[in-house]
């Protein structure tokens, strides 16, 4: 099933692509304890599912991040966001791998979401959109799985707060899931990845366009306070060392200074251009509902402290692997974490690998072409 | 798929070769400082064993991953704590002892967390290197020794003797040795081991703890500890510090 929705400050109507209702005859019960049902979730896939159902490759997006993968954004008008990794013959090969990527529940792409309109006041959901964790996204996709009647996936595979979600797959589901892939991410957010988050939520709140989050129903948007809090996250997806190589203290079009607050540097311009194109697609209040479930991520206390505890289900799945791959200047998920985390899942004895893939584009260096990174994944997608 | 193994049974270095006639079908090993797999890999294509490595250079971890294999980005002076005892069959550490900062330290983990250890090492009493010292006052510097002093990675360098001499110290019992001369030939198993000293440019030797029975292990035949009068350590070194 084919549907429109409306995206950002200009409110213009795009297709989503496919839809499928899940969770109709039973509730889905999320981490707060509210239940929902019979809601959508938008998906693309790539390839060709086989007979047997075995070659399912599950694609986890990122924070903002959505379900084309591979394919032209209807939105942005521009190619997926890892195009250059999944494809026909690419490192994750369509020819040979059924891929599947959905938009998380609490997003903006079609699948239940707070932009979304509830059927019960017909008005968008807004303010009263149920804060969500990443194990209720997790619960979701594994409906949208059973919907295509596959039983155990060859791979999930995600960066990020997609990351989390792989980890949360391998905690959940141990025995659903062959190969699992966590790239750039981490086993909780750190107090200083919350600050960031906190700060950008208050921007959008701070907007006097925020309408305490009903402003869809009152037609006004939160523009600056979104753009805001990208301008700031932005930041810490890059590293101080690209940002040098990238803009240096080049000056926007200027040969000298305007002492002023005017953007005179090359690097304010960029990110209020990244500001810009942000809220032409985003939705505050899923911006919302998305940092706080990846906060809330801690699989440590989930686990009493212990976080090889989260892995002993795991462990027992004796032909599952797990490769936790890091970027060296990556600073918000640093290689630290996936070290901790490469220990804890060796502690009970899952078949892990890791590595520290040398990179100078910081936290969205998953995002960027790399060759080696394109041949791990590649080699780790292999049955051997 | 045939083609494949021979192509790499022959391709695989001579020692790793070696290390390999040492491992028995379907068990589970961890090379120490893996490198881009290829020990594991042959192992994995040619006795089915559960295979898993440990490796410092990121660029070799990702040669491994590409090649299908489980290795971990870490290093063997420190990483080693990650495993549960007794997790493998084998802890493989090839060439790099000698490297490494706390040698005794790294024998005790590998065989905590395996039944056996297999440790491949030059021999720094090889006769070349005795006559490269003695007659020209320098330190030796060849194809196995290619470094100059000040740039050699190999800080604790020892001889066939010294490595025997530790593992008696240890209360490890050496269930196998080999000794490769530079032609690669075996010099010859349970050999002499002061001919060995003085001639093999390399040893290896397969370790397990004293207390561990080599009941379910028949193909030991050779259980044998040759200790060479040697005595207890006097060094008050706590080697597991």
């Amino acid at each position: 099933m084919k549907v429109k929705s409306r995206f950002g400050h200009l409110n213009q109507e795009f297709e989503v692509g496919n839809i499928i209702y899940i969770a109709q005859n039973s509730k889905l019960k999320l981490s707060s304890g509210l239940e929902i049902e019979n809601f959508p979730i938008a998906y693309q896939t790539y390839g060709n599912l086989n007979s047997d159902k075995s070659n399912a490759i599950l694609i986890c997006h990122a924070l903002t991040g959505d379900q084309y993968v591979a394919s032209t954004n209807p939105v942005i008008q521009k190619d997926g966001w890892w195009d250059f990794m999944v494809g026909k013959g690419k490192a994750i090969d369509t020819d040979k791998f059924f891929v599947i990527c959905a938009n998380v529940i609490g997003g903006c792409m079609g699948s239940l979401g707070p932009k979304e309109i509830d059927p019960k006041t017909n008005k968008p959901f807004g303010s009263s959109f149920p804060f969500l964790t990443i194990q209720d996204m997790v619960r979701a996709q594994k409906l949208l799985i059973e919907y295509f009647g596959i039983n155990k996936l060859h791979a999930v595979i995600g960066g990020s707060t997609g990351g989390m979600q792989v980890l949360a797959w391998g905690v959940l589901f141990p025995n659903k899931v062959k190969i699992l892939i966590p790239m750039s991410t981490s086993y909780r957010h750190s107090p200083q990845n919350i600050a960031f988050h906190e700060v950008g939520r208050q921007a959008i709140m701070s907007d006097p366009n925020w309408c305490e989050g009903d402003y869809l129903a009152q037609e006004k948007f939160p523009k600056s306070g979104l753009a805001l809090a990208r301008m700031t996250a932005h930041i810490t997806y890059l590293s101080e060392s690209s940002l040098q190589k990238k803009f240096g203290r080049d000056l926007n079009n200027k040969s000298g200074f305007s002492f002023s607050a005017e953007r005179d540097f090359e690097v304010e311009n960029y990110l209020h251009y990244q500001g810009s194109r942000f809220v032409e697609r985003f939705d505050p209040n899923s911006y919302l509902i998305i940092t706080r479930a990846v906060d809330y991520f801690d699989l440590e206390s989930d686990f009493n402290g212990k976080l090889s505890g989260a892995f002993v289900e795991l462990a027992k799945n004796k032909s599952c692997k797990i490769c936790v791959i890091s970027f060296s200047d990556d600073w918000l998920f640093p290689p630290s974490e996936s070290k901790k985390l490469t220990h804890a899942l060796s502690a009970c004895d899952v078949n892990v690998s890791s590595v520290v893939i040398e990179s100078n584009g910081g936290h969205d260096s998953f995002l960027l072409k790399n060759d080696i990174f394109e041949k791990t994944i590649s080699g780790l997608l292999i049955e051997k | 798929m045939q083609n494949n193994q021979n192509f790499d049974a022959q391709k695989i270095r001579f020692d790793l070769r070696a290390i390999a006639n040492l491992i028995n079908k379907n068990s589970k090993v961890l090379d120490i400082g893996c490198g881009d797999g290829e020990l594991l890999h042959f192992l994995k294509s040619t006795k089915n064993i559960d295979a898993r490595g440990l490796e410092i250079s990121h660029t070799q971890v990702s040669k491994a991953l590409i090649r299908g294999l489980s290795v971990i980005h870490g290093n063997a002076e420190n990483d080693l704590s990650i495993y549960p005892d007794k997790s493998f069959d084998y802890a493989v550490l090839s060439q790099t002892i000698q490297a490494t900062q706390n040698p005794p330290k790294i024998l005790i983990e590998m065989l905590r967390i395996a039944n056996y250890a297999i440790v491949s090492l030059p021999n720094f009493a090889h006769i070349k290197n005795r006559f490269d010292l003695m007659f020209s006052g320098r330190m030796p510097v060849n194809k196995t020794l290619p470094y100059q002093w000040y740039e050699t990675p190999n800080i604790h360098f020892c001889s066939i003797l010294d490595f025997e001499k530790l593992c008696f110290d240890l209360d490890f019992n050496i269930q196998k040795k080999i000794f490769l001369t530079s032609n690669h030939r075996f010099l010859g198993v349970f050999g002499n081991e002061l001919f060995a000293n003085l001639f093999a440019k390399y040893g290896i030797f397969l370790i397990t703890k004293n207390e561990f029975k080599a009941s379910s292990q028949e193909e030991f035949a050779f259980k044998v500890v040759t200790n060479l009068g040697y005595k207890p350590a006097i060094s008050n070194y706590d080697y597991k510090k």
